[in-house]
């Protein structure tokens, strides 16, 4: 559904991407991990068109991306930061896309605002809201036109629990319909019943992009978080952020 | 076209910025018809308050309007709307906000105490200043990529338009005062929007006559119907050229 061809990004001196290639289809989870800064939300900012690769190709459907805007009907998604213009009311941000993307009422998937109870806070402005709830107001704006490829960045960040479990669930019964769905968390233990495939990357590089139940049978572990810092001390990448991150959950739990 | 500019127009006129920019110039226009009796006298000193407010009001809300709204605009750009689209929706949000704004605070005293020439080409010239001072805010807050430097910019243009460029102009007068510089003043006002609404509303006045020979040729050159002509020219020129050198950029822009 979507390819990419070596593509590369340099901003100035820095090198977001480095020949990246991967193809993604129909009923994946992918979960695109990689320490802070290591390209991924560049990659996702490339197949949504906001960045233009310096070389390389993305195509999504077999038609090339290349300023023609109209294939991103086709795709739900989240950003990391949800900033919305301050005064404007919770509801009016979903009217307004509704009336943008101009589709047809019964393709309209409502789910999320209601499970979020959203509309209670229909008639706040947006500068009221905490951080969670706007993430929630992304999650459902990602959602709401049941496009077959969705992509998500960082979705579970800030959220609490329950709405993170409302969040996971809702991803599950999308993947069940067979769409496309990109990930990126450092939650990692969040992606653990979501994804099937891993895509790793480290300072621009992709450095593997398996299945994760090959992934699973190669390290012989079950947790996503102890296969991937195995693979990781193997190949003698830095794995410190991985380390790190057990380490606090680890000292959360003798307390 | 313009459904996400109702949104935008929307969320401006709650801001309190714009209200009290609205405010600020009701009360500044009510009291100097009401301190002067002589309505043209008034007209002036509104004039010399208009030049100077807003230019400067146009360029730093626009900025600050635009990297506040930075996200907003990603989110936008992740929807099937072309980037074009995005900008000129924003651009027609932010101008029009502002124009109702200097309409309701200048517009209604205006037509209440002066509604003669003078007047509406005050408002002509209020209106025409707001479009260009927010073309050219767009196109300093495309070019920067922080906020700091966007700002900056936007003030340092503004100083150069209201004050430099005048004093400019005068040393340059002053030094080739042997020459006959009539028609190269002519031109040198043409490159400023904010001289060049001054002399139109000037030679409307009959202050002209006290500004010696080369008001003589200006009130020749700009009252004919071809003045009148070159005067609407360059002011749409200094709104077009710099929102379409910021829609070249944005286009090509990583965001």
């Amino acid at each position: 559904m979507i390819r990419i061809e070596h593509i590369n990004k340099k901003f100035k001196k820095l090198v977001a991407l480095n020949d990246i290639s991967a193809n993604f289809d129909k009923g994946q989870v992918i979960s695109l991990i990689g320490p802070n800064g290591s390209g991924k939300t560049t990659l996702i900012k490339s197949i949504l068109g906001m960045v233009r690769p310096d070389t390389g190709k993305i195509f999504f459907n077999e038609e090339l991306i290349n300023g023609d805007p109209s294939y991103r009907s086709q795709i739900g998604y989240m950003p990391q930061i949800g900033r919305y213009p301050d005064n404007m009311k919770v509801g009016q941000i979903f009217k307004m896309l509704k009336n943008i993307r101009n589709v047809a009422p019964d393709n309209i998937d409502e789910e999320l605002i209601e499970r979020f109870s959203l509309k209670t806070i229909f008639d706040k402005p947006m500068r009221t809201l905490s951080g969670g709830t706007r993430q929630k107001v992304s999650a459902a704006l990602a959602f709401l036109f049941n496009p077959p490829v969705l992509i998500l960045d960082e979705p579970t960040a800030g959220l609490d629990p329950l709405s993170s479990e409302i969040l996971k669930e809702k991803i599950l019964k999308e993947k069940a319909k067979g769409k496309l769905i990109l990930i990126t968390s450092h939650i990692l233990s969040d992606l653990d019943e979501l994804t099937t495939h891993i895509m790793y990357m480290q300072e621009g590089k992709l450095e593997f992009f398996k299945e994760i139940d090959l992934l699973r049978e190669e390290t012989g572990e079950i947790k996503l978080g102890k296969a991937i810092a195995r693979i990781m001390k193997g190949e003698k990448f830095n794995t410190g952020w991985i380390d790190k991150m057990f380490e606090v959950k680890g000292e959360g739990k003798s307390y | 076209m313009f459904k996400l500019s109702k949104y935008v127009l929307y969320d401006i006129v709650r801001n309190k910025v714009i209200l009290g920019y609205t405010a600020f110039l009701f009360i500044v226009s009510f009291s100097l018809f009401n301190m002067e009796d002589n309505s043209s006298k008034a007209i002036l000193s509104l004039l010399n308050i208009v030049l100077i407010v807003v230019p400067l009001i146009g360029m730093i809300f626009t900025t600050i309007h635009y990297y506040n709204s930075y996200e907003f605009i990603e989110l936008m750009l992740s929807q099937p709307m072309s980037r074009r689209k995005i900008l000129l929706s924003e651009y027609g949000g932010v101008s029009l906000s502002l124009v109702s704004s200097f309409l309701i605070g200048v517009g209604i005293p205006v037509l209440l105490y002066a509604p003669d020439t003078v007047g509406l080409s005050l408002l002509l010239t209020g209106i025409s200043l707001t479009f260009a001072f927010t073309s050219l805010a767009f196109l300093t807050s495309v070019k920067a990529r922080d906020k700091a430097r966007g700002i900056g910019f936007a003030l340092l243009l503004w100083f150069y338009f209201a004050l430099i460029y005048d004093g400019m102009i005068l040393l340059i007068l002053f030094s080739f005062s042997d020459y006959p510089l009539e028609k190269a003043t002519l031109i040198l006002s043409a490159l400023n929007p904010i001289d060049l609404g001054r002399i139109s509303i000037m030679l409307k006045m009959d202050v002209s006559a006290l500004m010696g020979y080369t008001g003589a040729l200006y009130k020749d050159f700009f009252g004919s119907a071809s003045g009148i002509a070159f005067t609407t020219g360059i002011m749409l020129l200094w709104i077009v050229l710099p929102l379409a050198w910021a829609l070249r950029v944005f286009k090509k822009k990583d965001l």
